[in-house]
């Protein structure tokens, strides 16, 4: 192999690699936390909802869970505009995330509604709970106990696996940043190792701090590795 | 939207559907081999780690290293990683199989995972008993361990294999001929996004949800409660 | 010369020492049993002999020569003379009883199929399991797996034979048929170290008992005279407590 690995060119431009790196932890932040509103709306349906729109939840699910996110942004940005619906791609890939992020997340916390037993419910009643003490001291604990080390590990997946299709309809976040330095200096080889040693940083600071909050939160023993 | 209704019967052709068809084919079948491959490796990846004595410790550190720095590397920047350092190695690799092995970079990643919690969820005084019997590492893997192992790591592996067909929708950002670079060539011809894009997510779909019932099947057919206890436990990608 | 002998044997489970200077004889053709209350590394001493817990001090002789059991070759032969049947039996789950008993010699030996088999047959027949030669594990009681796992011992023709606590995981009722199968290998002049809480048994099958405690021998002797008169403190305590209660 004759090739010679300059990095000086990636250390030159490394602020614009930050930059990205900051665009794909806030679009994370975001998908999560919107994508965590949509899957409990949907497992609040799951569980309590009458069963059209049960049926509709559930449709929902296995649509998005069977196709690739790519595609759904695809159709979001190349599709919408035939009917007058024009995002921006960044709005695109959030929207879309966000979509793909809430049918996981309808799954996951679905599973955390259904690990509280009505024994326990029972129990708090004997004891006089009202039902927001009852939400509060055993319905979140549990679920928080039960799901978190699986909230925690699609974090990193959307983190990960999500942001980065965005690079692919030109939203410059840490992928689309190297993809566009990459093809001034044709440094591809230099930008993407770089590239994948800060997403293992990254990713791993936010395992860290997911599993500091889940110890000092919820008394949950998430796994960093 | 009326443009979508009038561009059906031309879109929805013979040469386009065996465009699709064919497409489809060759997402399945990249899918497929580098997750054979990638299991086939992982398989033998993890054979060497959990093997007696000192000489394999830095395996099982590497092993880690491995399964857990590439959970955290996106698929997209795998790619172009093999793409570049296998162009600087040779030019005349074809994209296919630049696809498979970027797929079998992660698939080894995920599936040794899941093959070591398989193996670790078989009680260990079997590997006492036929350590004691003077059984070698491989013989008493292949013999003891694995035959009770495979209920615990099949479900699982299919599973991941399964949903990486929906993951392997980046390839087409190299040149792969697979279903959503030909999605991205009809739209570019002009089809509607919401045709086209609607039609490759149909693909997608059938596909994958077939195979996500079968693999739910099998996870009921395979399971023992020993083996239920442990699926609970294996992190799904 | 003893045929198997035990010199001085110190062992640790990681930084926990549970034997600390063990040292007994058995001669050829002779049972001996190793009996004292629970933690006193009875068992220990038989997962060190076949090299399942290492040796960190001391050493054991098998007819005269010793056994380094940090070389991979000296721990074959030493497995290749001493098998151990465990207490929880540890049978193979996923093969049938033949398969179980056939699978190291045919695998480890590469011996012939068939005339595996036969011999096998043979075994189940002597611990009487013949007639579940095609059954699996989880089909079986107890008894009948720890049976198979005699037979799965002995299938590998050992010059002694090591049973673990054999039937301490039973059911009461279960206990005399493997019981049986013991006293049958005794009279067949079987080498056997063994460790059992079947007191009346251990007093009617061996020639010699050896008592410890803590990971030391405190003494060895006749089960006649462990038994009856025992010359330590500690095991006229323990006799007292176990005999009578």
């Amino acid at each position: 192999m004759n090739y010679t690995f300059q990095f000086n060119v990636v250390w030159r431009n490394f602020d614009a690699l930050l930059e990205g790196a900051w665009l794909t932890l806030q679009l994370g932040v975001f998908a999560f936390t919107m994508g965590a509103l949509v899957g409990l709306l949907g497992a609040a349906i799951k569980t309590y909802g009458p069963w059209p729109l049960r049926w509709l939840v559930n449709l929902y699910v296995v649509f998005i869970t069977n196709t690739p996110a790519l595609i759904q942004i695809y159709f979001l940005y190349f599709g919408l505009p035939e009917f007058g619906i024009r995002w921006s791609n960044e709005a695109c890939v959030l929207i879309g995330l966000t979509l793909n992020a809430g049918a996981y997340l309808t799954m996951i916390l679905r599973a955390g509604f259904l690990s509280v037993r009505r024994t326990e419910m029972e129990a708090g009643e004997t004891l006089g709970m009202s039902p927001v003490q009852k939400i509060r001291y055993i319905v979140v604990p549990h679920i928080a106990k039960s799901i978190y080390p699986a909230l925690a590990n699609f974090f990193i997946v959307i983190l990960v696996m999500g942001t980065s299709v965005g690079a692919v309809i030109g939203v410059d976040e840490l992928t689309g940043q190297a993809i566009n330095l990459s093809t001034v200096n044709y440094r591809w080889l230099e930008y993407f190792t770089v590239i994948a040693v800060m997403y293992v940083v990254l990713t791993f600071i936010a395992s860290l701090g997911l599993a500091l909050v889940g110890r000092w939160a919820f008394r949950v023993k998430a796994r960093i590795f | 939207m009326e443009r979508i209704l009038s561009q059906m019967p031309e879109f929805f052709t013979w040469a386009n559907l065996a465009l699709l068809g064919n497409a489809a084919l060759m997402t399945l079948s990249m899918t497929l081999l580098g997750c054979l491959v990638g299991f086939a490796l992982a398989l033998a990846l993890v054979m060497l780690r959990t093997a007696p004595g000192r000489w394999a410790v830095p395996l099982r550190v590497l092993c880690i290293l491995y399964v857990e720095v590439f959970r955290r590397i996106p698929f997209l920047v795998v790619i172009y990683l093999v793409l570049f350092f296998i162009q600087t190695v040779s030019s005349d690799t074809s994209l296919f199989t630049i696809a498979v092995i970027s797929i079998c970079i992660y698939a080894i990643a995920y599936t040794a995972d899941i093959i070591r919690g398989g193996i670790e969820s078989v009680p260990h005084t079997q590997i006492e008993a036929a350590r004691a019997m003077n059984m070698s590492h491989l013989q008493t893997m292949w013999h003891t361990i694995l035959p009770q192992a495979w209920p615990v790591i099949l479900p699982p592996a299919l599973a991941f294999s399964v949903s990486f067909i929906k993951d392997t929708a980046l390839v087409s950002q190299i040149g792969v001929f697979e279903l959503t670079f030909r999605g991205k060539e009809l739209n570019n011809q002009g089809y509607s996004g919401v045709l086209v894009y609607g039609t490759i997510a149909l693909c997608y779909f059938a596909m994958s949800f077939p195979l996500s019932l079968l693999g739910q099947y099998l996870e009921g057919r395979l399971a023992t409660p020993r083996s239920q206890r442990r699926l609970r436990k294996i992190r799904r990608p | 010369m003893p045929h198997l002998a035990v010199n001085d044997v110190y062992a640790k489970y990681g930084a926990l020492e549970v034997l600390h200077g063990i040292a007994f004889e058995v001669d050829r053709g002779e049972v001996v049993s190793l009996v004292g209350p629970s933690g006193s590394g009875k068992s220990t001493v038989l997962r060190t002999l076949v090299g399942l817990t290492p040796v960190s001090r001391g050493s054991v002789e098998v007819d005269g020569t010793s056994i380094d059991y940090r070389s991979g070759r000296a721990l074959k032969a030493a497995r290749d003379r001493m098998a151990i049947v465990f207490q929880q039996y540890n049978l193979f789950q996923n093969m049938n009883v033949l398969r179980n008993v056939t699978l190291a010699p045919t695998k480890v030996k590469g011996r012939n199929r068939r005339e595996v088999e036969e011999e096998a047959m043979e075994l189940l027949a002597l611990v009487g399991m013949s007639d579940k030669a095609g059954a699996y594990p989880d089909e079986l009681s107890g008894g009948q797996q720890q049976r198979v796992a005699i037979a799965r011992a002995l299938a590998l023709k050992p010059d002694i034979l090591l049973l673990d606590e054999v039937t301490s995981a039973l059911d009461p009722e279960l206990v005399n048929e493997v019981l049986d199968a013991i006293r049958r290998l005794a009279r067949e002049g079987m080498t056997m170290l063994l460790v059992s809480h079947e007191m009346a048994f251990v007093r009617e099958v061996s020639s010699k008992v050896v008592f410890m405690d803590k990971g030391r021998v405190v003494e060895t002797g006749a089960p006649a005279r462990i038994f009856d008169a025992p010359e330590s403190d500690r095991a006229r305590d323990f006799f007292g407590k176990v005999l009578r209660g």
